[in-house]
């Protein structure tokens, strides 16, 4: 388990870059390692989601490996390729060549949709097996691509989920909320989704008060903040990055605004980093949002080996790791790791072994139709899931108590 | 309406504090050296990971970090003028770009390596007070980078008329070859004045802190709204940069909230241009 | 004479030279290799095209992303909102290329400004580009434009890596033979003279406004071209994507490692600097290092050649 995977990494990129050759010499008496490319920006401006995507990827491989590789082929390790696409689609798609000469037979990635879009079109061209890890847009698995599979929620089906979760919360309680604000970040990420949220909410009884989109990024949310004490809504709706979504909480806070709760979609500062660093602030906010299974001891097990690692738990933990080991799984239902019958194995794929909100993978056109985000809730700093309630660990609070 | 164009304006008057804390030692720089200092949101991320350290290791609060990273920041600043952007370009403009370009990435990069990508913040005591003026509430730590801005806009001002050392650089920036006949050394001058600048930085990174979140890119997020306060405030001149922050900040303040905030930000580069073309001295900048 | 024949033997060695180093690649199997060759091809194409308002111009732009945007936009809108040939996105981005080079030219040459001035104002222009492209309807604002994936040339998509490289290496070498151009022609002569000395320039009856107005306008075109191609390889464009200032940076670090000003500094400032980040891309994984070291080799770069990689052949004579 010792083996230096970078060192033979290496010479392998080397080999084949510069012979050009295509694949490398298949040996036959020990089954030979299978190569996996992971790519992502680990540089950059999203470097810091990268980076955690890549680590849970690279434990999933050390983990297979630990468990005895793949079985139906006897046993085959799998060789982790690392490339930084550095926030560049042009870099992506060189990764995907190099690895792909590399001898790469699957790859994970990408976190950012543009890079996903890159790479994803790249491997086709090679027909290589491309398991998305992070990158929300419909995009990836719309265009027509039979290489590209996606284990988790694409931006519509967060969207629509993360509405029936909020009607059912407030329902509940009695509907405390018939009006909100959405705000959204202005690039496709965030207009997306509250181009949905717009059109869903009045179908929930909640009327839409105003919508706001913003620049990222935005240095200063006081005047966001001012508009949305005026037209004075039951709760505010957001999707936007991390630096604003803290930005924009903190400001609320400040700015004494009364609500009875804040809802985020995939919120980018939703974590327990921001829990740990500003505990008051982040109370009872609530986000949708993609998770592991509360009452699954392994899941727990999980986020405590990468607490151990000295990270904060983020879902990006759960979309590195999960792609890999969807790709493993297919290597191992095909019992070879052959482009076209790994990608057949893929795509009649029942993955169960995995802790995450729900059951086995059915894929339709590349995305998982069987997939469902979760809504999540700060109570004493730490994360709850409060629907559905299948897989809740805390009742909601809501609306949030009056200070 | 109009009590929220009111609060607007008031708050884009604190946040152009908060820019032209940034700007001020940009416009120092600018004006003596005559360069675009590429590095300049590269070094405001150095001083807000110096302060945030600090802050998480010694538990010293920004405010009282200011000093400390006034004279760190200097020190810092002054070496990297002397050893690396000085003598990678021997003075001449167009290396002078490009040595601030490479080391703003390297000190991006270092950053990354040392501290991730993530983003932290910093949440004092300060964070969240509020000062209540009617119908407003005004933050503590904004009125505090706000009135930090005005002082030391008159600081520098001071010492670049009031002193030897700052005629001294003046000297240089105007006519580097008579003052060298005087016995002035560019170089040194040079590297004082970038330090200087610099210095400005550790300041104004300790003073956002509390309100803002550092990360390795984060430098970015004021770089061009610190060029436009330099110019729109004319090159070199302290007082400029105070109003053209201040102006600035009115600006996108008010833009954000008739224009929406994602087309809002027009008005900054819109002013820009129209500075630049209509008097590109600036609004206190000497004519040239 | 003698120096004579030698600078031409030196001038038949080096298009020797790069003629071979530039066929290479089409007797490559390797995908990847060529990509790279593609890229450092785009890279120095680009650096060309600014090269010709920046290095023999003078003209220090900050904003040459908003031509290469423009461009991009120019091919998505074709081929996404009408029925037209993506091929016909070259001239149209070419003629739109120019004309934001003509309009932002003669706004800030007639206003006078020079030097940093000038390198702010095209700063400015471009970011209000990306802000309008992030609020405006018809570029879709913030959430950009998907390019139908349709692999074929007539759709401009390429399957063969080698194509895509034939096509920017045409480019390449369409704004460098505009480079040679300006060398030898006597617009060039009066860009020149006017980077060299304005006031000298004026005197002599040079009409400066027009002449460096037309640079820009001609550099805008080139860049458009770019902007074009990065559309038809990605597929994917945002106002980020298209008008950020990395490739404006990428532009002028291209061209001024090079060596601005002459017609060979862009082709090695490209290679240079991509041998550099993808020999260090290669062998480093470490996030952050790699970046790291590509701008530590960069200021070495600046100290070691002032001048650029072009001058270094100088001082070899010299010395």
């Amino acid at each position: 388990m010792t083996a230096p995977t970078i060192l033979t990494r290496r010479t392998a990129i080397v080999a084949g870059a510069a012979a050009g050759l295509a694949m490398p010499f298949i040996a036959r008496a020990q089954p030979a390692a299978i190569k996996l490319g992971l790519i992502h920006p680990v540089t950059g401006a999203v470097a810091a989601a990268g980076n955690r995507c890549r680590f849970a990827g690279q434990m999933a491989v050390t983990d297979i490996n630990a468990a005895g590789g793949i079985k139906s082929m006897g046993g085959a390790r799998i060789d982790p390729l690392l490339g930084d696409a550095q926030g560049r689609p042009e870099i992506a798609v060189s990764l995907v060549d190099q690895m792909a000469e590399a001898g790469a037979l699957g790859f994970t990635g990408c976190f950012a949709s543009a890079i996903g879009l890159a790479a994803t079109q790249a491997a086709a061209k090679y027909n290589i097996p491309f398991c998305i890890d992070s990158g929300i847009t419909d995009a990836m698995t719309t265009r027509g691509l039979k290489n590209v599979y996606r284990l988790f929620p694409n931006a519509t089906s967060t969207t629509t989920d993360a509405l029936a979760a909020l009607d059912q919360i407030n329902k509940k309680a009695g509907s405390p909320a018939k009006t909100a604000v959405i705000v959204h970040e202005d690039s496709e990420f965030g207009t997306s989704s509250a181009k949905l949220q717009a059109a869903a909410l009045p179908g929930i009884g909640i009327t839409v008060k105003e919508l706001i989109p913003h620049a990222t990024p935005t240095r200063d949310f006081t005047n966001i903040v001012l508009r949305i004490k005026q037209a004075a809504p039951d709760i505010v709706v957001i999707t936007n990055y991390e630096n604003e979504y803290v930005l924009l909480a903190r400001t609320l806070v400040q700015q004494r605004v009364p609500l009875v709760a804040t809802f985020s979609i995939a919120g980018g500062g939703f974590n327990l980093k921001f829990a740990k660093e500003a505990p008051t602030v982040v109370e009872n906010m609530m986000d949708f949002n993609h998770w592991y299974n509360p009452k699954d001891p392994r899941a727990l097990g999980f986020r405590k080996r990468i607490e151990d690692a000295g990270q904060v738990f983020t879902w990006e933990y759960l979309f590195g790791y999960f792609a890999v080991r969807l790709m493993a799984d297919a290597w191992e239902r095909a019992g070879s790791a052959d482009k076209d019958k790994t990608i057949a194995a893929l795509a009649e794929s029942t993955f169960s072994d995995h802790w995450l909100p729900y059951g086995p993978t059915k894929f339709t056109n590349g995305q998982n139709s069987g997939c469902h985000a979760v809504a999540l809730q700060f109570q004493n700093a730490d994360m709850k899931v409060i629907w559905p309630d299948a897989f809740a660990d805390a009742p909601a609070v809501y609306p949030r108590p009056k200070v | 309406m109009s009590e929220i164009l009111a609060a607007a304006l008031v708050n884009g008057l604190l946040t152009g504090g908060v820019y032209a804390l940034v700007a001020l030692g940009l416009t120092l720089i600018y004006g003596v050296l005559h360069i675009v200092n590429f590095a300049h949101g590269a070094l405001l991320m150095v001083g807000m990971f110096g302060a945030w350290m600090l802050a998480t290791h010694l538990g010293l609060s920004p405010y009282a970090a200011v000093p400390v990273m006034t004279l760190a920041m200097f020190g810092f600043g002054w070496a990297l003028y002397r050893f690396v952007i000085g003598r990678v370009s021997r003075g001449e403009d167009r290396a002078l770009l490009l040595a601030t370009l490479g080391v703003s990435i390297v000190l991006e990069n270092a950053a990354l390596i040392a501290f991730s990508g993530d983003m932290r913040q910093l949440q004092t005591d300060l964070t969240f007070a509020v000062w209540e003026m009617g119908p407003l509430l005004l933050s503590v730590p904004r009125l505090i980078s706000f009135a930090v801005a005005v002082a030391m806009a008159g600081l520098l001002w001071a010492l670049m008329s009031r002193t030897d050392t700052g005629r001294a650089i003046r000297a240089v920036a105007r006519e580097p070859e008579g003052a060298r006949l005087m016995g002035i050394r560019p170089d040194r001058m040079f590297a004082l004045a970038y330090g200087i600048g610099v210095a400005c930085l550790g300041a104004a990174a300790c003073l956002l802190l509390p309100t803002f979140y550092v990360s390795p890119n984060v430098g970015d997020t004021f770089v061009l709204v610190a060029f436009t306060i330099v110019v729109l405030g004319g090159m070199g001149s302290f007082p400029g940069a105070l109003i053209g922050g201040l102006l600035i900040g009115v600006t996108e303040s008010l833009g954000g909230l008739l224009l929406g905030e994602s087309l809002g930000p027009i008005c900054i580069s819109v002013v820009f241009i129209a500075v630049l073309l209509l008097r590109p001295t600036g609004l206190f900048g000497a004519a040239r | 004479m003698r120096l004579r024949l030698s600078a031409l033997a030196s001038v038949a060695l080096a298009s020797v030279a790069l003629a071979s180093v530039a066929l290479t690649p089409f007797a490559l199997s390797s995908q990847f290799l060529v990509n790279l060759a593609t890229l450092t091809a785009f890279s120095a194409f680009i650096g060309q095209a600014w090269n010709i308002s920046g290095g023999f111009g003078g003209l220090t732009s900050f904003g040459h992303a908003a031509y290469f945007g423009v461009g991009a936009y120019v091919a998505a809108l074709i081929t996404t909102r009408t029925g037209l040939s993506p091929w016909l996105a070259f001239p149209a981005a070419a003629c739109l290329g120019a004309a934001t080079g003509g309009v932002i030219g003669f706004a800030s040459f007639r206003a006078g400004l020079r030097g940093s001035y000038f390198a702010l104002v095209t700063l400015a222009f471009a970011e209000a580009f990306r802000v309008i492209a992030n609020s405006a309807g018809f570029t879709s604002g913030g959430l950009g434009i998907h390019l139908p994936l349709r692999p074929g040339i007539a759709a401009l998509q390429f399957q063969d890596r080698r194509l895509s490289y034939a096509l920017v290496l045409a480019l390449l070498g369409l704004a460098t033979a505009i480079a040679l151009q300006l060398r030898r022609g006597r617009f060039g002569a009066r860009l020149i003279a006017l980077r060299e000395n304005e006031d000298a320039a004026r005197a002599l009856g040079i009409d400066v406004v027009r002449v460096k107005t037309t640079a820009l306008a001609l550099s805008g075109a080139l860049t458009a071209l770019g902007g074009v191609v990065y559309a038809q390889t990605y597929l994917y464009i945002d106002p980020g994507i298209a008008f950020g200032t990395e490739r404006s940076v990428e532009m002028l670090l291209v061209c001024m490692i090079g060596g601005a000003g002459t017609v060979l500094g862009p082709i090695l400032g490209a290679i240079l600097l991509h041998a550099i980040a993808d020999t260090a891309r290669l062998w480093i994984d470490l996030p952050g290092v790699a970046p790291m070291l590509y701008g530590v080799v960069l200021l070495i770069a600046v100290w070691l050649l002032p001048g650029g990689v072009v001058a270094l052949r100088t001082r070899l004579d010299r010395g």
